[in-house]
């Protein structure tokens, strides 16, 4: 590389700027079709082509699926909108600055290298997905349902290249994301919907009055495959809320709804939910179900060759990009996320640093295999601190307490939002084990005690610490 | 210019999923859908990146 076009490279990462430590200025701030580009390319993803057949092998009937979906979807659209948007539009703040003010730096340290390894997991499983796509050229072993480790080197190879490509992209910040999920979503929602309507009468399917029976039948069965537990349709709709928990109730959106004109800009979310956890989700599963039909129930688990098989080279190739334009979102995310902890750092270093981290992640297909618990987990392990931020904003100054307690005390370590998130979690894990409640269903009961632990434990915080900085005080 | 490209990704995203149908209906075969899938997504990505980002740049 010539050394002016390594210079204005390199410049030209150290002028991307993301605001990560002030408020959006007016200018900065981005129309409704932003975010509707945004959240319908970023839900049209890599994991719509893992979730929709992970259905499948649980077992979920026809009408489970499809009102399941639409009640979930609901709720999570109402959770961007009523939830996430009114506070990003309020403070215009990441959630990690946001979380620093509230919390401390220690803590919000802590919470954020948790986070940005969620997201390292996260994005890594879409990586994964894309190799799936990449490999079919090189005649590459595919992964299959009960596989953890890599198994094979071309598949650790093909994970590498689409691991490192996807990095490059992410660390040339959000717009360059935004501007590839607007090209790439309209195009990509035509594959999945294309690919399951071509594929339907080789699944015996010749009219429209055939599908409900042959969905049923031959599709969505009722009947897991084996070593799968079967799902409900209340597994469905809570797992279509909750897929995304930690961005919505969780709060992590703030970092993109920050830029929104109006808290209106949250409903943009029902594009990526009835798009893509809907119509690409039922789309998957159809896909999927012909692989199943054709292999006699084969353990191997790769999107890349089922859409290949339905959809040629473009079906493939969805595949990769679908992977992508999820995976760069949740780099640059985690890499905000570290970003905060390392405030003297550029952005697009850390990025390159969780990246990284990110495509090892992605060379184990355990990640994909498992990613319904997974997502799961994710959204219940990050949840408490986005109910911490509710009460924080909307709550405490109704009752006289303090908002962004640990700025305006100059503490580092706010032991109010510590001892509720650990507490929540414990009690879910709790319910988990006493109860035998789904991973799936804890985040409902969590938020609730996640709020009313941070708002008794708040009270009886700031009296305390008031009270020593009076007597502290009254001494001086 | 910009007019034409605009046509030319319609066209891309029509390529897309019109033959899906009609695989559906029996008019062409699969394979002939994979292809012309495949003639969509290549007028797409040649088209559409020169009028998609500068609309958004406009309403932003």
């Amino acid at each position: 590389m010539q050394p002016s076009t390594k210079k204005s490279l390199v410049g030209k990462l150290e002028a991307v700027n993301e605001f990560e430590r002030e408020p959006i200025p007016q200018n900065k701030l981005k129309g409704w079709k932003s975010f509707l580009g945004m959240y319908a390319g970023e839900h049209t993803a890599g994991t719509e082509f893992v979730i929709g057949p992970l259905f499948v092998t649980h077992g979920v009937t026809a009408f489970d699926l499809m009102v399941g979906l639409l009640a979930g979807n609901l709720l999570a659209v109402l959770s961007w909108a009523f939830l996430c948007a009114p506070i990003a539009v309020k403070t215009r703040l990441t959630l990690y600055f946001k979380l620093e003010k509230i919390c401390g730096s220690r803590l919000a340290t802590i919470y954020n290298l948790v986070n940005a390894l969620m997201f390292c997991f996260l994005a890594g499983s879409m990586i994964a997905v894309s190799a799936t796509a990449v490999g079919i050229p090189f005649d590459m072993a595919m992964p299959a349902l009960n596989d953890v480790l890599p198994t094979s080197v071309g598949w650790v190879i093909t994970v590498l290249v689409v691991g490192a490509i996807t990095t490059l992209v992410a660390m040339f910040g959000y717009d360059q994301i935004s501007r590839f999920a607007n090209i790439a979503s309209p195009w990509m929602i035509l594959v999945f919907i294309a690919a399951a309507i071509a594929v339907l009468p080789e699944l015996g399917v010749h009219s429209i009055s055939d599908f409900w029976a042959v969905a049923n039948d031959r599709i969505w069965t009722g009947e897991p495959l084996p070593g799968q537990i079967r799902f409900t349709i209340w597994h469905i709709m809570f797992f279509a809320w909750f897929a995304n928990m930690a961005m919505h109730i969780g709060m992590a959106d703030m970092s993109i709804l920050r830029y929104a004109k109006k808290w209106q800009y949250g409903f943009c979310s029902a594009a990526g939910m009835y798009v893509g956890h809907y119509i690409a989700w039922v789309a998957s599963g159809i896909l999927y179900a012909l692989f199943l039909f054709e292999s006699n129930n084969s353990m191997t688990f790769a999107p890349g060759p089922v859409a290949y098989r339905a959809a040629g080279i473009a079906g493939a190739i969805c595949v990769v990009i679908a992977g992508w334009t999820t995976a760069n979102p949740t780099i640059y995310r985690a890499g905000l996320a570290v970003q905060s902890v390392m405030s003297h750092w550029k952005t697009w270093r850390v990025t390159l640093i969780v990246g990284a981290i990110t495509t090892i992640a992605a060379c184990f297909p355990g990640l994909v295999m498992q990613l319904l618990d997974f997502v799961a987990l994710y959204g219940l392990i990050l949840m408490p601190l986005g109910a911490v931020i509710f009460v924080d904003t909307w709550i405490l100054p109704k009752l006289g307490m303090v908002s962004d307690y640990a700025e305006k005390r100059g503490i580092s370590f706010n032991w109010a939002a510590a001892i509720s998130w650990v507490v929540t979690l414990g009690i879910c894990f709790l319910i988990n084990r006493w109860f035998g409640l789904d991973v799936y269903f804890l985040g409902l009961p969590g938020w609730f005690i996640a709020v009313l632990l941070y708002l008794v434990f708040s009270k009886v915080y700031q009296k305390k610490t008031w009270e020593q900085e009076s007597r502290v005080s009254a001494n001086l | 210019m910009r007019i034409v490209l605009i046509i030319i990704s319609i066209i891309g995203l029509m390529l897309t999923i019109v033959p899906a149908f009609m695989v559906f209906f029996g008019s062409v075969t699969l394979e002939t859908n994979k292809h012309l899938m495949l003639a969509g997504m290549l007028c797409w990505f040649v088209t559409a990146p020169f009028w998609m980002n500068k609309e958004q740049e406009e309403v932003v």
